[in-house]
């Protein structure tokens, strides 16, 4: 479970460039929740995100995974906590290691790192198994450079890493934005297969109202460092693109003609 | 003349080890975790000058190579230090504990060169000793320090390292205390730099002062030698050690070479910095020159 309490971030604080990121914003997910976030660009979707995992010290405001108040905790520490997925294929991996060599980086997320060998070969079965469930012939791979692959195979890759050991938290920062349709959609399933699997709670940030309607069992929608619409349950099931941008111009009145073009 | 030049060679060779052993500790930082570390040319001075007053002091030589080590590990660590808990930036930490180092290395030693009388003692590596000798002392040394960094970055704490080197995000990400990680590779570095200046100056006979000046450069172009030789033939990482302790012998033969041909001595450093830029340069230009290739390709398409 999730607990975002009256969370405050400002850039350039107390410069003329001030920017209230996040406004005193409070959210609550419960476990197992599947939360599809939008909003238009700059409206602060990756900051709390960034929030959550810790990047940057928050001017206000508490985060609490399950029970524990990591506000004051450091980012590598909260990572034990957190499965994430960033929206460059080529944050979330290792370009110079090997595939199972990033596994096993990340199958050790929030375990002391010893002089014990790095990978043991019951591991390597382990990842095997685990990347041919991806379909995308990677299991035969395992010593290949994560560099040499396509966007697509290292998010997916990036995914399974996520998900290993199973997280308090999956965040997902609109991680098939770089990807091509075709490969967006399967890396999309595939995200849908993992989380449901795991039975992970999710906060999924996307540009595509369609996807954020059709995955995931709430939806929120962000402006000006906001969250300005909550939805869920059989009321989210039969929201459409119509209704949403709707639902936006209400809330945020005049602007939305110009957010309009980023939003759909 | 010829056999002249020939004599020279198994000394040369021999320092070149040293050099390749000092380059193996910049390949620490320099390759594996991407940061330019300019302390080396304060910490290879430390070592020696620590080693030479040691040495002279009486102390055994393996725990005078030792004590040597660790002092290279404090240079690094204080560099680590600006570094992450202060946020300087890597290469302005490095200047500003090489000139940190700079004093301490006077005081280590008292005075600006110290020499080492070599015929008191049983020198492992020295110019004095037959060639073969030092070499064969100094192939042994070699051989366990790269099976000790074979080892140490296959392990999961070495591959931590590896990782903040790669992906900074990534590795944060997946738990890794990346401030920890770049202190200790910093140390560590530093310490094989501080055990190659404790080698040199036993086998130059003394310690100087000065005799750091431009170590970056000597260990950037063994690196780059190095993976120049071997990076076609293998990817191991053992392999690519041995290529850089192979880059710094051929560096020094050149170097010998040049200096027996009667090269302006004077020059050498500016000679040396300058293949290094250039060689540091090539890649960047080739990938501006094929991309300005491509695009006349699609204009003309
Ligand atoms: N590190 C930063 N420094 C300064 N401003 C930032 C930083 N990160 C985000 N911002 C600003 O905060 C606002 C929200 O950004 P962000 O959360 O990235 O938006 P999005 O919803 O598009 O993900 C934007 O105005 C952005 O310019
Ligand atoms: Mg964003």
């Amino acid at each position: 479970m999730l607990e975002l309490h009256h969370i405050t971030k400002k850039f350039n604080a107390g410069t003329v460039n001030e920017k209230v990121a996040l406004n005193d914003v409070s959210l609550r997910l419960n476990d197992g929740d599947f939360v599809t976030v939008i909003g238009g660009n700059g409206a602060g979707k990756s900051t709390l995100m960034n929030a959550i995992a810790g990047v940057w010290p928050l001017d206000d405001g508490q985060v609490i995974v399950d029970g524990t108040n990591i506000t004051a905790m450091p980012e590598h520490k909260r990572a034990k906590f957190l499965g994430r997925v960033f929206q460059d294929p080529n944050m979330g991996t290792a370009a110079d290691m090997q595939i199972d060599e990033n596994l096993a980086l990340a199958n050790r997320r929030g375990k002391r790192r010893g002089l014990a060998w790095s990978i043991t070969a019951k591991e390597r079965e382990v990842y095997k198994s685990l990347l041919a469930q991806l379909d995308l012939g990677l299991e035969d791979r395992l010593t290949s450079k994560v560099g040499l692959l396509s966007g697509g195979q290292r998010q997916a890759i990036t995914l399974l890493m996520a998900s290993m050991n199973k997280p308090n938290l999956l965040l997902l920062d609109e991680h098939t934005a770089a990807l091509d349709p075709k490969t967006a959609a399967k890396v999309l399933k595939l995200t849908d297969e993992i989380v449901t699997q795991n039975q992970l709670t999710t906060l999924m940030i996307t540009h595509n109202m369609k996807d954020a309607i059709t995955h995931g069992n709430r939806l929120i929608m962000m402006h000006h460092g906001r969250i300005i619409f909550d939805i869920a349950g059989e009321e989210k099931r039969k929201l459409t693109v119509e209704d949403l941008l709707k639902k936006f111009e209400e809330c945020s009145g005049a602007e939305f003609a110009s957010d309009r073009a980023l939003l759909s | 003349m010829f056999l002249n030049w020939l004599g020279t060679l198994p000394g040369a060779a021999a320092q070149g080890i040293i050099w390749g052993i000092m380059a193996i500790g910049v390949y620490i930082t320099y390759k594996i975790l991407d940061i330019a570390d300019l302390t080396v040319d304060g910490s290879i001075c430390t070592g020696g000058a620590t080693f030479t007053m040691l040495l002279l002091a009486g102390l055994p030589i393996p725990l005078c190579l030792l004590i040597a080590f660790l002092a290279g590990t404090l240079c690094g660590l204080i560099t680590g230090i600006f570094h992450t808990f202060l946020g300087i930036p890597a290469i302005l930490a490095g200047i500003l504990t090489q000139l940190i180092l700079w004093s301490v290395n006077l005081k280590i030693m008292g005075r600006s060169n110290v020499a080492i009388p070599g015929r008191n003692f049983d020198l492992w590596v020295s110019a004095l000793l037959p060639s073969w000798q030092s070499l064969l002392v100094l192939i042994a040394i070699i051989a366990v320090l790269i099976a000790i960094l074979y080892w140490f970055f296959g392990t999961e704490f070495g591959t931590s390292l590896r990782a903040t080197g790669n992906n900074l995000n990534m590795s944060r990400a997946q738990g890794i205390n990346t401030d920890w990680t770049k202190i200790f590779g910093l140390a560590f570095s530093n310490g094989v730099v501080g055990l190659a200046g404790a080698l040199l100056f036993q086998y130059q006979g003394g310690s100087d002062v000065k005799k750091g000046q431009g170590a970056i450069v000597i260990g950037l172009a063994a690196i780059i030698i190095g993976d120049a030789i071997v990076s076609k033939i293998s990817q191991n990482f053992a392999v690519r050690l041995l290529g850089v302790v192979l880059g710094g012998i051929i560096y020094f033969f050149v170097y010998q070479t040049v200096i027996f041909l009667g090269f302006d001595s004077d020059l050498l450093k500016m000679l040396s910095a300058i293949v290094v830029a250039i060689f540091l340069g090539l890649p960047y230009l080739k990938k501006k020159y094929f991309a300005s290739k491509k695009r006349e390709g699609k204009r003309n398409a």
